[in-house]
């Protein structure tokens, strides 16, 4: 069973339902016991940083979210479930997050004024390192991103494939041990992006 | 680099889609679920749909429709029509759907974008507006007045300010439907959209007059738009999704080609 964490961050049936497209259960929950009893677990999200953090401490979440990762069970991050798995956000004034994996995640600064924010469409991605959660998907193939933060990984290992938009060249995949995360919604992203899910569903860090 | 997005549009009535000029004379085009699976199949990249009757009809929007085009399709969309407040935002949200569009209520009850904006985030909350060309009237330094239902109604409120007072309170997208330019397929009005694309931060979708791919090239290159809006010019079968955006690319937009 794949469990897709509801922290009341953002619509969730989307991803429910790419996923039942490949012919895989997932359930939306919140229930500590479900999330770590799950195969596979996924971590997705749209919205504020600080609005996210809290209900993650409301919902008594974080817990599980650390004994997920460490007991190698294969997480994905998606959007804002990506930005918060790193260490801080400057949205909302500063938010400390999550700390999975080292970096932190700063606005779009475009010196164009034609550049819009949010990054809202599809854009391309081009991998930088080979992982399994990327095979069969051609370098370059475009995903749908909507956002106004990025994240920017501490150390460049941690960072799988990368994406330009307003003057940055940002991390559209992070990586590490059994953590894979997209700035970009594979559940949204048409039959490229179920394929990146028929990768989650197959992946064994 | 950020590609141009190419959206139709799919105006319901009675559960089916109907195209008119100018919200009038609308005839049934066919069952927006296999429309819509048609055109993602084809690589649109986005999908609008409007319920063009239930604002009108103070009735709630076809929630069942909006499920099943959620499970049809793998990319976002977005609904209108009949939205009055949260909680017709959250079943829609639920329901599947990536986007509210907000139009007619929101002139109205301008604090519905800043609660869906908060609740939900600005990124799910679209303003669709329906600007009138009036030049030379000093009441509308823009040039254009925002109209609502359908046309129907004059609000007295310029477009700029509109879409900068709706970009304060939250939107994360505007649709720009010219109303002058509405079902002519003559194509999309490129001061009005140009004008708006350049006074807000947020993407902005063109809307309104597409009858030819040229249409197209021109409303990206002369008005910045982010995305536009398509509706009779494939409904009718005169052109493709796909047909459209090759002459896209051979004109030099960044299009999506393969999906």
């Amino acid at each position: 069973m794949i469990a897709i964490i509801d922290y009341k961050a953002g619509n969730l049936t989307s991803v429910k339902l790419a996923f039942e497209t490949l012919g895989v259960t997932a359930d939306i929950t919140s229930t500590p016991e479900t999330i770590r009893r799950a195969q596979r677990v996924v971590f997705p999200g749209v919205g504020a940083a600080a609005a996210a953090m809290r209900n993650l401490h409301a919902l008594e979440l974080i817990p599980t979210i650390q004994a997920v990762v460490q007991s190698k069970t294969p997480f994905l991050g998606i959007c804002l479930g990506t930005q918060i798995i790193l260490d801080h956000s400057e949205e909302d004034g500063g938010v400390e997050t999550l700390s999975l994996i080292p970096g932190n995640v700063i606005r779009f600064a475009p010196s164009n004024p034609h550049d819009k924010v949010p990054h809202m469409g599809w854009n391309r991605v081009q991998a930088t390192q080979d992982h399994p959660m990327l095979s069969n998907i051609d370098d370059q193939s475009e995903f749908y991103f909507v956002h106004s933060y990025y994240p920017v990984p501490t150390n460049a290992q941690h960072t799988f494939a990368q994406t330009h938009y307003a003057d940055a060249t940002f991390a559209a995949a992070l990586g590490h041990e059994n953590i894979f995360a997209t700035q970009f919604h594979p559940e949204k992203s048409g039959r490229i992006g179920l394929q990146l899910l028929q990768n989650f569903i197959t992946w064994n860090p | 680099m950020l590609t141009r997005r190419i959206i139709p549009c799919l105006d319901i009535h009675n559960r089916k889609v109907t195209k008119g000029v100018k919200f009038q004379n609308n005839i049934e085009l066919g069952d927006p679920v296999e429309m819509a699976a048609r055109y993602y199949e084809d690589g649109c990249d986005e999908l609008v749909f409007y319920d063009i009757t239930a604002s009108a009809e103070r009735r709630p929007i076809d929630i069942d429709m909006v499920r099943e085009v959620a499970r049809a399709v793998r990319i976002p969309f977005a609904v209108g029509g009949g939205i009055s407040g949260l909680p017709d935002m959250e079943r829609v949200l639920l329901a599947g759907a990536e986007k509210i569009s907000v139009n007619s209520l929101a002139v109205k009850k301008p604090e519905m974008i800043s609660e869906g904006s908060r609740a939900f985030g600005a990124q799910c909350i679209v303003l669709g507006m329906d600007p009138l060309a009036v030049p030379d009237n000093p009441r509308f330094p823009s040039g254009y007045e925002i109209t609502v239902r359908g046309f129907r109604e004059h609000t007295g409120i310029d477009a700029i300010e509109w879409a900068s007072k709706a970009v304060d309170l939250g939107v994360g997208e505007i649709v720009v439907n010219s109303v002058d330019a509405d079902g002519t397929r003559a194509g999309f009005s490129i001061p009005l959209t140009r004008l708006i694309a350049d006074a807000v931060p947020v993407p902005v979708v063109a809307s309104g007059g597409a009858g030819n791919p040229q249409h197209l090239v021109d409303v990206f290159e002369q008005a910045h738009a982010d995305a536009a809006i398509i509706a009779g010019m494939i409904h009718t079968g005169d052109y493709t999704v796909s047909g459209i955006k090759q002459e896209l690319v051979k004109a030099g937009i960044p299009i999506r080609q393969k999906w």
